[in-house]
């Protein structure tokens, strides 16, 4: 049987990932998929607690994640498509206006 | 060096290698199939939990649908390389050492605190149990949930949706 | 690695049983392309493949070699990776599906070990197949995208589009049967539909006692023909619409990959339509005394088949078809006399029914293709979201009602 704390080491390993490309890539689609990379490893994180528990609390909350996450995704692209439009880049160097 | 431990290993190098390929690559498209790679080997270390319900959910869902409509808008928008930086060398020479420092902090501190919890037995019918949990003393953030993907789809559409 | 065998024999049986698998499904494959061209050739009164073999049996060969044959032209500009991946990723998840399968309820002798006629027995093997299918959507947008070819792109994002839209249909209209099955897993779905009604009517789930799932079959085959981007719903890779939609700027080999993967996946959701709502391996005839001989049936159908090709292969206009159309005559009476043996026969009877049932549900399809018109996209989009959606929920919600009130 594989240690619970393997599976949440995984889980800060992944999470850490995904703040180093959210602060290091400049595209705005990049940044979003690294914060569902970050969203991902909270799941994994999730999973293993509710074993390590026994209950099975923590499996319905990461159906809730992952509904919000879908929710988010959309809504969020939606935006990127707006800003894309109106500004002709998806880099978030040029997105540094508050004027539209 | 058991089965299970040597498909977690498994699992877990490939999405760690995943998430490195989503930071290294330069066009989104690449980025968006390691996370792809990433939400699949997830799903293969929640089957290994034996949480074989959200393993099914997370592929059909997760990597189903929302990367699908990530794929779709990157197509759309016809997203190219990322340009090179115009940022100093500095960022990078004190950015990265700093990024793994933060990793190895972060597991190790994760790992010692859990090193005594240890995996519970699980039953039979967990997705009936599931169920039963999601309808009876859930069902009020499962019906918040759907009014929230309702919000969604209309934001959505109003928001993408070009002036007539 | 013998040693990993010896401590672990799950894996050689497996191992066995996936071989034997894929040899018969790549075989079924490239004869359901024969099939459908001769189908399609008698509804349209002429006779189709003839030349190449006896009656046009080797045309799939010839086509396999033709396909290994021809350039493998890869365009300029293209995205190379996502290139190549594409195919690739369509091929494997429409053949991976059939590793969860049940062809028969009982369990046979390899190497020793007892084991179920089915691959993998997992506890959520209808959720995993349609996982297979979801993910089998990028394959469509990244070739249609990585190929440089606004017809492809354009293609690709339709089909797609038309894909995600109708897993939705396809998997609503699934939920009644799960809710009268009360599992996951296909095994137990076709067990639950064992039974005789009135000692007469098969307890499937077409005709089930508490909800006939009439509704739920319309809606489920409606989006697989349409998750299967087949006519009526194929304008997105149709011949006189955007060339060929996704698969344009693929040839030899990678087109083959196409290929196989949409006759694949048509064999899957006929695999799944048969399990789920036509009793799967149960044969229609009750099981008294009275109706014992039905078990000999297959036995019949065999010997008949292989005497009428045995005197029509000997009478045939070419050398080639006068050998080799009476050798598969004997080579089936040969079956027939196998399977009339003792402890065979009720071998036999689960694997044969499940195929002849999904036999009839593939020649549907076939049909279904070269009668009907295709649809516009829009009116598509349209059946998609707003007629197979609501009737599929309609038919969910009138199914936990009839269970409820069964209780």
């Amino acid at each position: 049987m594989v240690p619970i704390a393997y599976y949440l080491a995984l889980s800060a390993v992944l999470f850490g990932l995904g703040v180093v490309g959210f602060v290091f890539k400049r595209n705005i689609i990049t940044i979003f998929m690294a914060v569902e990379l970050m969203l991902n490893a909270v799941n994994l994180a999730f999973v293993a607690f509710s074993r390590a528990l026994g209950q099975l609390q923590g499996q319905v909350f990461v159906f809730f994640v992952i509904v919000v996450a879908a929710a988010e995704a959309a809504v969020g692209l939606g935006i990127v498509i707006l800003i894309a439009r109106s500004r002709q880049s998806l880099n978030v160097e040029r997105v540094n206006l508050l004027k539209l | 060096m058991t089965a299970q431990l040597a498909v977690f290993l498994a699992l877990a190098a490939i999405a760690v290698a995943g998430a490195v390929n989503l930071i290294l690559q330069r066009h989104p498209v690449h980025s968006a199939l390691s996370l792809i790679v990433v939400m699949v080997a997830l799903a293969g270390l929640y089957l290994l939990l034996d949480a074989e319900f959200v393993a099914a959910i997370q592929i059909i869902v997760y990597a189903g649908a929302i990367m699908v409509l990530f794929v779709f808008v990157i197509m759309l928008l016809n997203a190219g390389a990322e340009e090179r930086t115009n940022l100093s060398h500095a960022a990078h020479f004190a950015g990265i050492p700093l990024a793994i420092f933060l990793l190895l902090e972060l597991s190790y501190r994760v790992a010692r605190a859990s090193a005594p919890m240890v995996a519970q037995p699980v039953a039979e019918g967990a997705t009936r149990r599931l169920a039963m949990l999601l309808f009876q003393d859930f069902v009020f953030p499962f019906e918040l949930t759907s009014i929230l993907i309702l919000i969604a789809i209309v934001g959505a559409l109003v928001l993408a949706k070009r002036d007539a | 690695m013998s040693a990993l065998f010896a401590r672990y024999p799950i894996l050689l049986v497996s191992l066995v049983k996936i071989v034997v698998l894929l040899f018969v499904l790549l075989t079924a494959v490239a004869y359901l392309v024969w099939f459908e061209r001769k189908v399609a050739a008698h509804i349209q009164s002429r006779v189709g493949p003839y030349r190449v073999g006896p009656h046009g049996l080797l045309q799939p060969l010839a086509d396999g070699v033709k396909f290994l044959m021809k350039e493998d032209l890869t365009p300029a500009g293209v995205d190379r990776f996502v290139y190549s991946l594409a195919p690739f990723v369509t091929m494997t998840l429409a053949i991976s599906t059939i590793a969860l399968i049940p062809f028969g309820p009982d369990s046979i002798r390899i190497f020793g070990q007892t084991t179920p006629l089915v691959v993998a027995n997992v506890n959520i093997g209808l959720l995993v197949i349609f996982a297979l299918t979801s993910v089998g959507v990028y394959g469509v947008a990244l070739a249609g995208w990585s190929s440089n070819n606004k017809y492809s792109l354009l293609g690709g994002l339709r089909s797609s589009a038309q894909m995600i839209s109708y897993e939705l249909s396809l998997t609503m209209s699934v939920v009644g049967v799960l809710l009268l099955a009360g599992t996951f897993n296909l095994s137990e779905i076709v067990r639950a539909q064992e039974g005789f009604t009135w000692r007469l009517l098969p307890k499937w789930n077409l005709f089930n006692p508490t909800l006939p799932q009439l509704l739920g079959f319309l809606c489920y085959f409606v989006a697989g023909v349409a998750e299967t981007n087949r006519l009526p719903f194929d304008l997105a890779e149709a011949e006189s619409e955007l060339v060929a939609g996704y698969h344009t700027e693929y040839s030899s080999f990678r087109f083959a990959m196409f290929f196989l993967a949409e006759y694949a996946s048509m064999i899957t959701v006929s695999f799944l339509a048969t399990i789920l709502f036509f009793g799967g391996w149960l044969s229609p005839f009750p099981a008294t005394p009275l109706f014992g001989w039905t078990r000999y049936l297959p036995v019949a159908l065999f010997g008949v088949g292989g005497v009428i090709l045995v005197i029509h292969g000997l009478r045939y206009g070419t050398a080639l078809g006068r050998m080799e159309l009476p050798a598969l005559g004997v080579l089936l009476c040969g079956l027939a006399a196998l399977s009339a043996r003792p402890g065979i026969v009720d071998l036999v009877q689960g694997p044969f029914w499940f195929l002849l049932k999904v036999f009839v549900v593939l020649f549907v399809y076939v049909w279904v293709r070269w009668t009907l018109p295709r649809f516009r996209y829009d009116q598509l989009m349209a059946i998609g979201w707003k007629f197979l959606l609501p009737l599929a929920l309609a038919n969910v919600v009138l199914t936990s009602f009839a269970v409820v009130a069964r209780k």
